[in-house]
């Protein structure tokens, strides 16, 4: 119970503190400290409140316990990073943004198509798309391939919308000026609408991220070789083993961010210019 | 789209048409035809590739029932592609495409036929029927949906007025939606089936989940829309907090909780088929996507699939529709 009683103290402390940092001057560290300092608060007051009641582990291990785990597993888990992120996901959101940007670039030249493509393009990306994963698994077996299909069909979709959107951006006035210029289609494109288009196609690149992960993840679910992430999940569920679980659930949680902090980071320096980039 | 459409006062546009029937016929050239033209492309594109992806069944079943194919041997087809046997046997391919049990891929026709055949010639409550497992995601989705919108709204309604909280839980939000959440569906199901809760509730949770950050961030954005000027003129009024809330923001946020809305249940029913999956459950999309796929019943993962799309797109043409109305009438533009 003390523990308990702890953890309650440790939270108010924790608030407190964050409640004085907030009404104080604003800075870039301040900005940091609060949101850390918030997140330890958590992770300590989990760990407290799990030994203080004794929670059985089949119910919430606590943080330390997932550590543990997480050190004693370092191979495995790495095994199963490089079968779901790597191979699975990582090849299926370049095949898939590939594509997108490809048909996009159809789509912006020949106008009918744009046309009939934009609003079914709205409409997929609204659909329970994992869906797909039993039948793309029963056609490209188990292994990562069939991983990779779904990446593929999952990520099409947000990344068209938004190139072909992207490619709308230029203003008509600039547009005209690379004419008058007497530029073709092809240096207007890769002169002015690519450039201009970047900040949309990088919000794209940066939502099929997380749906990257998430459709190699789940298409593991319906059948993968004896690794990667989803398999370790639904295994380790069934064995009631959920340090493990949490251990897979924290290497996709930082797969997943440092996926995505990747690309935020290449936006950084291809849309410098843009305004949300400046001062 | 409107932005491209003609304009109606253009020269000759809708000569000898009224004004109303000038705009609809825009619209369709504009709009309906090209996506009618885009989704009979599609039909297809499937039509045909259930030719050379079905192509070595359909040869099996030709040289069963007598006919010749090439090449003769089974053990030398076994190696081809499908594409490849297609191409050398293009009639008993074609021929016997269309009418398999288990399909690779079903004709469109074939869906279409389990689609109806499951939802109106079965009795709803039957096992075999897609509305029965339609309503079990739906009434999962609908409950997650419901809490995670709730604390969602409530979560940002504090984060706006707290700076502490904003601070402190905001960036977490962000972070979390480049997690892959989904990762954690199992464990939920199965942690509170341990303590004794199964049913409707832990697919509630997960869906509740999935739907709460997009509101959280989509609200408090909402609840932030309006501009120093608007808030001033609260000020001088002498408005109180509450009362610049439920006259200011709240209104200002509509177009912002609507747009996060579309995007939290859609995210509720991925949840919730998702939380379908490894929980054994009896009933639901998810667990007759996974049926489907054990016993490679393909035409059934097709029409489970499609009748997820359907509810899907239902769903967020709902919460449209709602927004479309609410919108004008508080007199803005949806």
């Amino acid at each position: 119970m003390t523990l308990v009683a702890l953890a309650l103290v440790l939270w108010a402390a924790g608030w407190a503190l964050n409640v004085r940092l907030a009404s104080g001057p604003q800075s870039r560290s301040v900005a940091l400290a609060v949101p850390l300092l918030f997140g330890v608060t958590l992770l300590v007051m989990w760990e407290l409140i799990v030994r203080g009641l004794d929670v059985p582990m089949v119910f919430l291990p606590a943080p330390t316990q997932i550590a543990l785990r997480f050190a004693a597993s370092l191979p495995t888990l790495w095994e199963d990073f490089v079968q779901t992120v790597l191979k699975g996901a990582l090849s299926g959101y370049v095949i898939g943004c590939l594509a997108a940007f490809a048909v996009a670039l159809l789509a912006d030249r020949v106008d009918v198509l744009r046309r009939g493509l934009l609003p079914v393009g709205n409409f997929a990306a609204a659909l329970p798309v994992v869906g797909v994963a039993p039948i793309l698994v029963m056609w490209f077996g188990f292994d990562w391939q069939s991983k990779a299909a779904v990446v593929v069909v999952m990520v099409f979709f947000p990344m068209l919308v938004n190139t072909v959107a992207g490619l709308r951006a230029a203003e008509t006035m600039q547009r005209d000026l690379m004419r008058t210029f007497g530029a073709s289609y092809w240096q207007g494109l890769v002169k002015l609408r690519l450039p201009a288009a970047m900040p949309f196609i990088f919000n794209g690149l940066k939502i099929s991220t997380t749906l990257a992960l998430i459709g190699a993840i789940v298409a593991e679910f319906f059948g993968s070789p004896i690794r990667g992430i989803g398999f370790r999940i639904s295994t380790s569920v069934g064995q009631l083993s959920l340090d493990m679980v949490w251990a897979e659930i924290a290497v996709a949680a930082l797969a997943g961010s440092a996926f995505y902090g990747l690309v935020v980071a290449i936006e950084k320096r291809v849309t410098f210019w843009h305004p949300s980039n400046r001062g | 789209m409107s932005e491209t459409a003609a304009p109606i006062s253009a020269p000759e546009a809708g000569v000898g048409w009224s004004a109303r029937v000038a705009r609809v016929a825009s619209a369709m050239r504009q709009t309906t035809l090209p996506v009618l033209g885009v989704l009979a492309a599609l039909l297809l594109i499937w039509t045909l590739a259930c030719i050379p992806m079905n192509a070595a069944q359909s040869v099996l079943d030709a040289s069963r029932a007598g006919e010749t194919v090439s090449p003769e041997a089974a053990s030398e087809r076994r190696g081809m592609s499908g594409l490849a046997l297609a191409l050398r046997n293009p009639g008993p391919a074609t021929a016997h495409a269309y009418s398999q049990d288990r399909p690779r891929l079903p004709a469109p026709h074939q869906v279409a036929g389990a689609l109806w055949q499951s939802t109106a010639t079965v009795s709803p409550t039957s096992a075999q029927s897609l509305i029965h497992h339609g309503w079990v995601t739906l009434s999962a989705t609908l409950l997650g949906f419901a809490i995670g919108a709730g604390l969602g709204i409530a979560l940002a309604v504090g984060i706006v007025h707290f700076r502490v909280m904003e601070m402190s839980v905001m960036p977490w939000a962000i972070v979390s939606q480049t997690v892959p959440i989904i990762a954690i569906a199992p464990m939920i199901v199965v942690v509170l089936y341990a303590i004794g809760i199964e049913g409707i509730l832990p697919k509630a949770v997960i869906a509740a989940y999935l739907s709460f950050f997009p509101v959280v961030v989509g609200m408090s954005k909402g609840f932030r829309s309006p501009d120093a000027m608007q808030l001033d003129l609260l000020r001088t009024y002498g408005a109180s907090r509450p009362q610049t809330f439920w006259k200011l923001r709240l209104p200002a946020s509509a177009p912002y909780l609507f747009a996060s809305l579309k995007i939290a249940v859609a995210a509720a029913l991925i949840g919730t088929i998702v939380a379908e999956l490894p929980s054994g459950a009896q009933a639901g999309f998810g667990a007759r996507l996974l049926a489907g796929s054990y016993y490679g019943q393909t035409v059934q993962i097709w029409a489970a699939l499609f009748a997820a799309a359907i509810l899907a797109a239902g769903l967020v043409g709902l919460i449209g529709g709602l927004e479309r109305r609410a919108l004008a009438r508080m007199g803005m533009r949806p």
